[in-house]
């Protein structure tokens, strides 16, 4: 039956992939990302589920023994964090590749060195271009939502596919999630029916063999036509799940955005805190909006370009580096969707562009608050008035 | 390995299987044999069927027929000298190995 659950953003993920039954869960544990394997180890201990649960001695065993199992045609699952995503770094190029519809939830959590435990984006940013999909999760809700609503996504696309939630921020808070009834999800979700299973011995495979130069680039092709086909994807089998359950999550969410003149681009839990500020402004008056970016991969440059090119000025605000000595993976790779994807002849493109600031934040969990984002949009007011240009790099809360 | 052309005979990306999957058992077709530098001789007289050379060839290269060993598969065998190194007998062993440059 469904239920109103007060659970925590790992509970909520470990009941998700409760009710998914996954055939196989290879997994190792690393903070904050624990407790959804633990818990769902639980599970497997009770009975409640029928999956084969294999504890491996490191991330990259984890990985590397959830794309056996994919191959052999399960359904395969395991979730990490921070130091255990990079551990795995070559076995996410190599799920892809494979075209293995493996679901992983991650906790996002910032990468060593120094250790730390809490939130920040870079380690799912890290592996954006090892060819997974990535959801982005505002909360509890939208986690358990976005688990069930990914196996979909992933069989259908054949191409693995990682949901994110803010470590501790929203892994380790406790907030109300209306959960379906166990039939429900595997009504939405399906039997799974791999192609090309190893386990099918009347038809064997290789799989994972070599490419020379005669071959790879090729192959390759073939793989960015699959993450150039999904978009339509998620958003078909969104409609599916509204019409299922009574709601859904689109590639991004607009936040007040229809008369904005400026607005924030941001993603994860701080949107949460955001809209608070947004409904402050908007209360002076301030035409304020946001735009919480979900889906990053693939990447829906040519909607967010027509979302945001009305705009006088834009906010990206970044909850990891680049490393680059430019700026931070959400602001380029919104920044260059502005300037490819333009609906203006030549002629009339001079000058015609929001201004684009980024904001670096929250790194290693530092936290970041209502007024801050308010500050954010003064900045945006000023330089929509055309007073001064700001600095393309800000950062919020770092001690000077 | 000459570089590929974009004329040669080859299969554009539209007509690769997804997921760079291919047919099985593709290896037995790929002969390594011209890697050797030096070959297993296998002495029948010598062998006493223990299947230890066997179960350590890391290329499937010995050959067991009714559940002995019949021979090698010099077409894949890369002279790796580990049948040789596992065989128990004494005190000469049923596997030995020689230079291929001493091999006619």
């Amino acid at each position: 039956m469904r239920k109103k659950l007060a659970i925590t953003g790992n509970e909520a993920v470990a009941y998700a992939m409760k009710q998914i039954n996954p055939d196989v869960v290879a997994a190792y544990p690393i903070t904050p990302a624990t407790e959804i394997v633990q818990i769902f180890s639980q599970y497997v201990a009770d009975g409640e589920v029928n999956t084969e649960f294999v504890a491996v001695e490191s991330e990259h065993s984890a990985m590397s023994a959830t794309i056996g199992a994919s191959a052999a045609g399960s359904r395969a699952m395991t979730a990490t964090s921070s130091q255990g995503l990079a551990l795995m770094f070559e076995m996410l190029y190599i799920a892809s590749a494979l075209r293995l519809p493996i679901v992983m939830p991650e906790v996002n959590r910032s990468l060593s060195a120094p250790i730390n435990i809490h939130a920040d984006h870079s380690d799912t940013m890290g592996a954006r271009d090892c060819g997974w999909l990535q959801i982005y999760c505002e909360n509890s809700q939208e986690a358990y939502d976005s688990l069930i609503q990914a196996v979909r996504i992933a069989e259908e696309s054949l191409l693995p596919i990682m949901v994110t939630i803010d470590g501790f921020i929203i892994s380790h808070a406790m907030e109300a999630v209306d959960t379906f009834d166990n039939k429900e999800v595997q009504n939405f979700i399906g039997k799974y029916k791999p192609a090309h299973p190893l386990l099918d011995i009347k038809h064997p495979i290789t799989i994972g063999a070599i490419d020379f130069n005669d071959y790879y680039f090729e192959h390759k092709r073939s793989q960015i036509e699959a993450m150039n086909n999904v978009e339509p994807v998620i958003l078909k089998i969104n409609e599916e799940f509204k019409k299922s359950f009574g709601r859904g999550y689109g590639l991004f969410e607009e936040y007040m955005m229809q008369d904005a003149e400026t607005a924030i681009v941001v993603i994860g839990s701080t949107a949460g805190t955001a809209k608070v500020a947004v409904d402050n402004l908007r209360k002076q008056g301030k035409k304020v909006g946001l735009l919480r970016l979900r889906v990053f991969r693939p990447f829906p440059a040519e909607k967010l370009s027509k979302a945001l090119s009305h705009l006088k000025a834009v906010a990206v605000l970044d909850r990891s580096t680049g490393m680059n000595a430019y700026a931070g993976p959400v602001c380029t790779e919104v920044a260059s969707s502005l300037y490819t994807h333009s609906d203006l002849p030549a002629s009339q493109q001079a000058g015609k562009k929001p201004k684009i600031l980024n904001y670096i934040y929250g790194l290693g969990g530092r936290d970041i608050f209502v007024e801050d984002i308010q500050k954010v949009y003064v900045d945006l007011e000023n330089v929509a008035k055309g007073e001064k240009t700001e600095k393309l790099i800000n950062y919020i809360g770092v001690r000077e | 390995m000459r570089r590929s052309k974009v004329s040669d005979e080859k299969k554009g990306w539209k007509e690769l299987p997804i997921g760079a999957i291919l047919e099985a058992g593709t290896a037995k077709n790929y002969k390594t044999g011209d890697w050797r530098h030096i070959r297993p001789i296998w002495n029948k007289e010598k062998c006493i069927q223990c299947l230890r050379c066997w179960i350590y060839c890391p290329d499937s290269s010995i050959i067991i027929k009714d559940g002995k060993v019949d021979g090698i598969d010099l077409d894949h065998c890369k002279g790796c000298g580990i049948c040789a190194a596992e065989c128990p007998v004494k005190p000469v062993k049923a596997i030995t190995m020689v230079s291929e440059k001493e091999i006619k």
